[in-house]
């Protein structure tokens, strides 16, 4: 059987790419699209470093089969700085020293970013809970859920007050 | 991933003719958060498939509506996001938006279907108890036409249902509660999220005009037998009754006598069969409760 050849728009970029039914859209991405920053983890969708945004809804990639994501709008890590400028949760990762290896921190990126579009004012208890399916095995969470709290807060510009 | 052939049909009718055409050797594919998994580790579940075929984009799969008189048609590909957040689940049949709400992480709630919940026929599964005890069934179209199967007759063992090749899992129907019911689902696991049922409990209860006594009673348990399981002789002692703490309690027991468990890494039969106690008489307290206030 021929390869099929399906549409991805990815961070906005219009894509057709030839595939196989077997590969996965987190392989498709970074095999074939060259965009490399989510990461496979685990394969087996229990981990969280391939999360990203297929049609709006954080999912984990490497259990998304690739023609199964044919006419969908992607948005991967690679997405989310504008015009050089790291976008707040990234920023917010950065000041608040939540990254170690490093490895775990796109799809952590993600849910987050996803998180706070559904809730921009979350507790702790809401960080965990969306950040659940994200493992990380440097951290201990603890600068990860600091770091989504304090992006929350810059991204409702109420310095905390609101 | 070892190859397969994959197929997206856009209608029920050309899925159904895929699998006619193609015969022997293909499988449906709903979100893919439970079959792909098993297909990158071999397929040893079940035999690999020579070829998928996709539901994401049936319509006739997408229903969710509530009929007067009938119930609530409830689509088997919508996913465990959309069945945990909708009005008319969370309203009439809070037991199945709280058991779609415990599937996984919200990336697997976001791809998972509560119809390919219940086709992967796990006995832990989440969504299973819940429509157990709302007394569900399945509207099946295959080859050879269309029927309805309540689902308690859908599960035959642990991955194995009611489905014969070629057929699709198209929707649930959940007949329309009673007046003064409530249902609950819970489960017990060590972690909140990204875990498996180590025991699950659904409780579906109707008390009377006057409050005084029960008219009905549906009890079903999750991971304590080859495949999900009503505690009928629980349920039978306590139908009819004064929901008193004596009687609570008797049903209870029963319950865990009826349970099945089999001991594994996520608990022992010994373990498991006290939980269906505790759990059972929690959740029937809570749920008579509720049934009073509404």
């Amino acid at each position: 059987m021929p390869k099929r050849v399906i549409s991805l728009t990815v961070n906005g970029s219009s894509y057709e790419v030839a595939v196989e039914p077997w590969w996965t859209l987190l392989y498709t991405v970074r095999e074939e699209l060259g965009l490399t920053g989510s990461k496979e983890g685990c394969g087996t969708g229990d981990c969280g470093a391939c999360s990203m945004l297929l049609d709006g809804r954080l999912v984990t990639s490497c259990i998304v089969l690739a023609v199964e994501a044919d006419g969908c709008q992607v948005t991967t890590i690679e997405g989310l700085a504008q015009g050089g400028q790291l976008h707040p949760v990234q920023q917010a990762f950065v000041e608040k020293g939540a990254v170690q290896c490093g490895y775990c921190i796109p799809g952590m990126v993600m849910a987050a970013y996803d998180l706070l579009r559904r809730n921009p004012r979350p507790t702790l208890e809401d960080v965990r809970l969306g950040l659940a399916g994200n493992l990380c095995r440097c951290t201990g969470y603890t600068k990860i859920y600091e770091a989504v709290l304090a992006a929350a807060e810059r991204l409702r510009g109420d310095g905390g007050k609101g | 991933m070892r190859p397969f052939a994959h197929f997206a049909p856009g209608s029920l009718d050309e899925a159904v003719e895929i699998f006619r055409r193609e015969g022997e050797g293909g499988r449906p594919l709903a979100g893919g958060t439970d079959l792909v998994v098993q297909l990158k580790e071999g397929g040893h579940k079940f035999p690999y498939p020579r070829y998928l075929v996709s539901l994401r984009r049936l319509p006739e799969l997408r229903a969710l509506e509530w009929r007067d008189g009938q119930g609530l048609l409830l689509g088997a590909g919508l996913t465990m996001a959309e069945v945990a957040r909708a009005e008319a689940v969370r309203g009439r049949y809070s037991a199945l938006a709280d058991g779609a709400g415990l599937v996984g992480s919200l990336q697997t709630m976001n791809m998972a279907t509560v119809g390919g919940n219940v086709c992967n026929a796990a006995p832990s599964a989440d969504t299973a108890p819940p429509l157990l005890a709302l007394e569900a069934s399945a509207r099946i179209v295959g080859p050879e036409g269309e029927r309805l199967v309540p689902l308690e007759e859908f599960w035959l063992g642990p991955g194995q249902t009611a489905l014969r090749h070629g057929e699709v899992l198209v929707e649930f129907l959940l007949p329309p509660p009673m007046p003064r019911s409530a249902s609950i689902y819970r489960r017990h696991t060590p972690r909140q999220q990204m875990d498996i049922a180590v025991v699950g409990v659904a409780v579906a209860v109707a008390l009377d005009e006057a409050g005084r006594t029960l008219r009905k009673v549906r009890i079903a348990l999750g991971a304590v037998a080859p495949t999900p399981m009503r505690a009928r002789r629980a349920e039978a002692a306590l139908e009819g009754q004064a929901p008193t703490d004596e009687a609570i309690a008797r049903a209870a027991a029963l319950a865990r006598e009826e349970a099945r468990p089999i001991s594994d890494l996520r608990g022992s039969a010994a373990f498991r069969r006290h939980l269906v106690g505790v759990m059972t008489e929690r959740l029937l307290r809570e749920a008579i409760e509720r049934a009073r206030r509404s």
